[in-house]
C-alpha cells in the first residue's frame, strides 16, 4: 500500500505573531516557518506504517509557494520516499489564501496523478487557518470514507481496512473503514521523530516533483473555489481586561449575583 | 558552504541542543558528571554530530570546519561542558585520526567513535609540561615482546578531557629523548599498563570529565603509531591550528548563552518604574555583548571558510594551517577573552540574581574562564601570534 501524506508550511507554533497593518493576515515576512505540527504527526504515522511493513512507499505532498519546498525537505529528512510540490502562490492562511475546498481539489488531482494510494494521511487542521476541512472535503470529492481526529490507526483484514480510534467530545470512538480512505490525525496519535543531520543533508540533494494547478488540469476549479471564501478581516484577540479586587467575601458574592453567575 | 544549507544545519543543531542537551546543563554542573539516565554521547552520535568533518565512508557527514564551529557553538550555548567534551572527542581525537591515520586504523577506530559508542580523547599536557609541551617526560621506547614489535610507554598525562570515559586516546610521547622527537600513539583504554587516576574537581566545565593518565610499562603495538614515527610534532602542531579554530565555537556559544539569559531578564526586570533594559548604561553593556559575540562569530567563520574552500580544492590542510596559524590562535584568543567579559557582564546585569546559582550566569562565567586556559593559555596564544607577525 502506498500512502500520500499532505504537509503544510505554517508559521512555527512557538513564533510570536502580529497581525499585518492591512489586517488581512498575520505578518509572515520575518517569522520562522515550520511544518504544521498535525502534519508532522500524520507523516510520523505514515512512516511507522512503512516501518511496520504495511506501507510500501510514503509520498509527501504540499501546496504552496516556492518556500514550501523547505517543508518537503523536512518531510524527506524525516523519511518520506518522494516529494510532490504543487506550486501555488496563494497557499497559507488569511485573505486570498487557498480555501480548504481548493486544496482538497488539488490533493485529489495529485491522488490521480501519482496514485494509486491506499490511504491519504493529513493533519486534522493547520495551525494557521485552523480550518479543519481539507481532509473531509478530499474524502467527499473522491467518494472515500473518512476517519478524522485519529488517536490510533491500525491496518487490518490483510490491508483492506483501517481501524481508527477518534477523539470526539464524548470520549473515544472506534471506526472501521475500507481502504482507500482519508485519515486525519489528532495531537495524541504519536510523537513525531526529529530529523537527523545525515538525512537533512541528503534531503537537500533529493529531487522534488514540481506540479501546478495547470499541469494537474484543475486550475479553473481552483480559481472558482478560491472566489468562494473571503477573509474580511484579521485582528488580534482583545487584550485581557484587568480584574477587580473585592473588599470581602460578601462583596464578592454580591458581584457574582449581579453578573448572574450565582 | 552554501549559506542556506549552513543555516539549516545550525537550526537542526540548535533544536537538538535545546531539546536533548540543555535540560541537563544544570544537573551536569551540580553533579560534576554527565547524566546517567540518558547517554548523551549516543544521542549526539545518532544525530550525526560526531562526524562533521569525517568522510562518508567512516559514517561522517563530510562537511567542513565552518559547520564544525557552528556545531560547537550551538552545543556550547546549551551546555558548555558537554560541548567541551564533544570538541575533545570530535575534533581533538576523531579529526586527528581521520587526518593522520592509515586506512586500517581509520576503519577500525573511527566508526565507533562517530556513532558515540566509543568516547575519544587526546593527551598532550603533563604535570610539568603544559604550555611548554615539547618538554614532555612521557616516553615510548621501541621494544619487541614475544616477536611483536612495538613500544613501551611510561609517564603521566594531566588535565585530559574525557580521560575517565575515553576508549580511544591519541597520546603523544617522546620516542627520541635526545633530539626531542615525539610520536603520536593510538591507545586503547584496555591496554595493559594504562590506567586513569583521579577525576579532577574543576572550577567550571564540570561534568566534562578531566583526569590524569598513567602509563606504567604500557605495551603498544607498532601498528598503533599515528602518522610517522618521530613525526608527532607535525601531527600535534597541525592539529592544534584546527583545534583552536573549532574550539573557538565554544566561547562564542557561551557569549550567545549570556545574551539568551540577559535579554529576556532586562525586558522583564523593573526598577524606577521601567524595565532596566530601557536604561542606557544597561543598553551599553548589551551593545558590547552583542558586538563581541558577532565579531567573534564572524572571525571564526571567515577562517573556517578558508580551510573549507582549500580542502574542497584538494589543497594541503597543513600548509593552510601554517598560513592561518596566527588567525586560528587569534580567533580563540578573541572569543575566549570576550566570553569571560560577556559572562561577567551577564552576572552584573542580573545583579543580585546573577550572583545566585538559581540563575545560569555563574556557571557561564566559570565555564567561560576555561577557554582562557585550556587548549593553550591566552599568554601562549599572544606569544604565538606576536612571533608570527614579526617573522612574516
Amino acid at each position: 500500500m502506498r500512502i500520500l501524506c499532505a504537509v503544510k508550511r505554517v508559521v512555527d507554533y512557538a513564533a510570536k505573531i502580529r497581525v499585518n497593518a492591512a489586517q488581512t493576515n498575520v505578518d509572515t515576512s520575518s517569522v520562522k516557518m515550520s511544518m504544521n505540527p498535525f502534519c508532522e504527526i500524520a507523516l510520523e504515522e505514515a512512516l511507522r506504517l512503512k516501518e511496520a511493513g504495511i506501507a510500501t512507499e510514503v509520498v509527501a505532498v504540499t501546496v504552496g509557494p516556492d518556500a514550501a519546498k523547505d517543508t518537503l525537505r523536512t518531510a524527506m529528512a524525516m523519511g518520506a520516499d518522494h516529494a510532490v510540490h504543487v506550486v501555488h502562490e496563494s497557499a497559507g492562511a488569511g485573505a486570498g489564501a487557498l480555501p480548504p475546498l481548493a486544496v482538497a481539489r488539488v490533493l485529489s488531482a495529485v491522488v490521480d496523478h501519482a496514485g494509486p494510494f491506499g490511504m491519504v494521511l493529513a493533519g486534522k487542521q493547520a495551525i494557521d487557518g485552523d480550518n479543519n476541512q481539507t481532509g473531509q472535503m478530499l474524502a467527499a470529492l473522491r467518494g472515500w470514507p473518512q476517519a478524522t481526529f485519529a488517536s490510533s490507526v491500525s491496518v487490518t483484514d490483510g490491508g483492506t481496512h483501517a481501524v481508527v480510534t477518534r477523539e470526539v467530545d464524548a470520549g473515544l470512538e472506534t471506526v472501521k473503514v475500507p481502504l482507500p480512505a482519508v485519515v486525519t490525525t489528532d495531537l495524541r496519535l504519536n510523537e513525531p521523530r526529529y530529523a537527523k543531520l545525515p538525512m537533512i543533508l541528503k534531503a537537500r540533494k533529493r529531487e522534488i516533483e514540481t506540479l501546478s494547478a495547470e499541469t494537474l488540469n484543475v486550475k479553473d476549479h481552483v480559481d472558482r473555489d478560491q472566489g468562494k471564501l473571503h477573509v474580511r478581516k484579521v485582528s488580534e484577540p482583545p487584550a485581557r481586561a484587568g480584574g477587580v479586587k473585592t473588599k470581602d467575601m460578601d462583596e464578592f458574592i454580591n458581584m457574582l449575583r449581579e453578573k448572574g453567575v450565582l | 558552504m552554501d549559506p542556506a544549507a549552513l543555516a539549516e544545519f545550525r537550526e537542526a543543531v540548535r533544536d537538538f541542543a535545546s531539546r536533548v542537551v540543555a535540560p541537563h546543563a544544570v544537573a551536569i554542573d551540580e553533579n560534576n558528571s554527565f547524566p546517567s539516565d540518558v547517554n548523551l554521547w549516543k544521542e549526539m552520535g545518532d544525530m550525526g554530530l560526531h562526524g562533521v568533518t569525517v568522510p562518508d565512508e567512516y559514517g561522517g557527514l563530510d562537511m567542513g570546519y565552518e559547520a564544525h564551529v557552528v556545531a560547537m557553538e550551538e552545543l556550547s550555548r546549551a551546555s558548555a561542558s558537554v560541548a567541551l567534551s564533544y570538541g575533545a572527542h570530535s575534533n581533538l581525537c576523531i579529526n586527528q585520526i581521520v587526518r593522520n591515520g592509515n586506512p586500517d586504523q581509520k576503519a577500525l577506530l573511527v566508526p565507533p567513535l562517530v556513532s558515540g559508542d566509543h568516547v575519544g580523547a587526546l593527551a598532550m599536557s603533563e604535570p610539568n609540561a603544559g604550555s611548554d609541551v615539547v618538554s614532555m617526560k612521557c616516553r615510548a621506547d621501541a621494544t619487541n615482546v614475544r616477536g611483536e614489535a612495538g613500544y613501551v610507554i611510561n609517564g603521566n598525562k594531566m588535565w585530559i578531557t574525557n580521560g575517565p570515559t575515553a576508549q580511544t586516546l591519541v597520546v603523544y610521547a617522546k620516542t627520541d629523548v635526545e633530539n626531542n622527537r615525539i610520536t603520536a600513539f593510538l591507545i586503547d583504554k584496555d591496554m595493559e599498563g594504562f590506567r586513569t587516576a583521579q577525576k579532577l574537581d574543576k572550577l567550571g566545565m564540570r561534568g566534562s570529565d578531566t583526569c590524569e593518565l598513567v602509563f606504567e610499562d604500557c605495551f603498544v603495538p607498532a601498528d598503533r603509531v599515528l602518522g610517522e614515527v618521530h613525526g608527532g610534532v607535525y601531527v600535534l602542531m597541525s592539529g592544534l591550528d584546527l583545534e583552536r579554530l573549532v574550539l573557538s565555537g565554544g566561547p562564542i556559544g557561551i557569549m550567545q548563552a549570556c545574551l539568551d539569559v540577559t535579554l529576556p531578564y532586562v525586558r522583564e526586570r523593573k526598577q524606577f518604574g521601567k524595565p532596566i533594559g530601557e536604561m542606557q548604561l544597561v543598553q551599553a553593556k548589551l551593545a558590547d555583548m552583542f558586538m563581541k559575540t558577532n565579531s567573534a562569530r564572524a572571525y571564526s567563520a571567515s577562517i573556517a571558510k578558508q580551510f573549507d574552500t582549500m580542502k574542497q580544492a584538494g589543497g594541503d590542510l597543513v600548509a593552510m594551517g601554517r598560513k592561518l596559524r596566527k588567525d586560528c590562535a587569534a580567533s580563540i584568543l578573541f572569543s575566549s577573552e570576550h566570553a569571560t567579559q560577556c559572562a561577567l557582564d551577564a552576572v552584573q546585569l542580573l545583579g543580585g540574581n546573577g550572583y545566585v546559582n538559581e540563575y545560569p550566569t555563574g556557571r557561564l562565567l566559570r565555564d567561560a574562564k576555561l577557554y582562557e586556559i585550556g587548549a593553550g593559555t591566552q599568554e601562549i596564544r599572544r606569544i604565538l601570534i606576536g612571533r608570527e607577525l614579526v617573522r612574516d
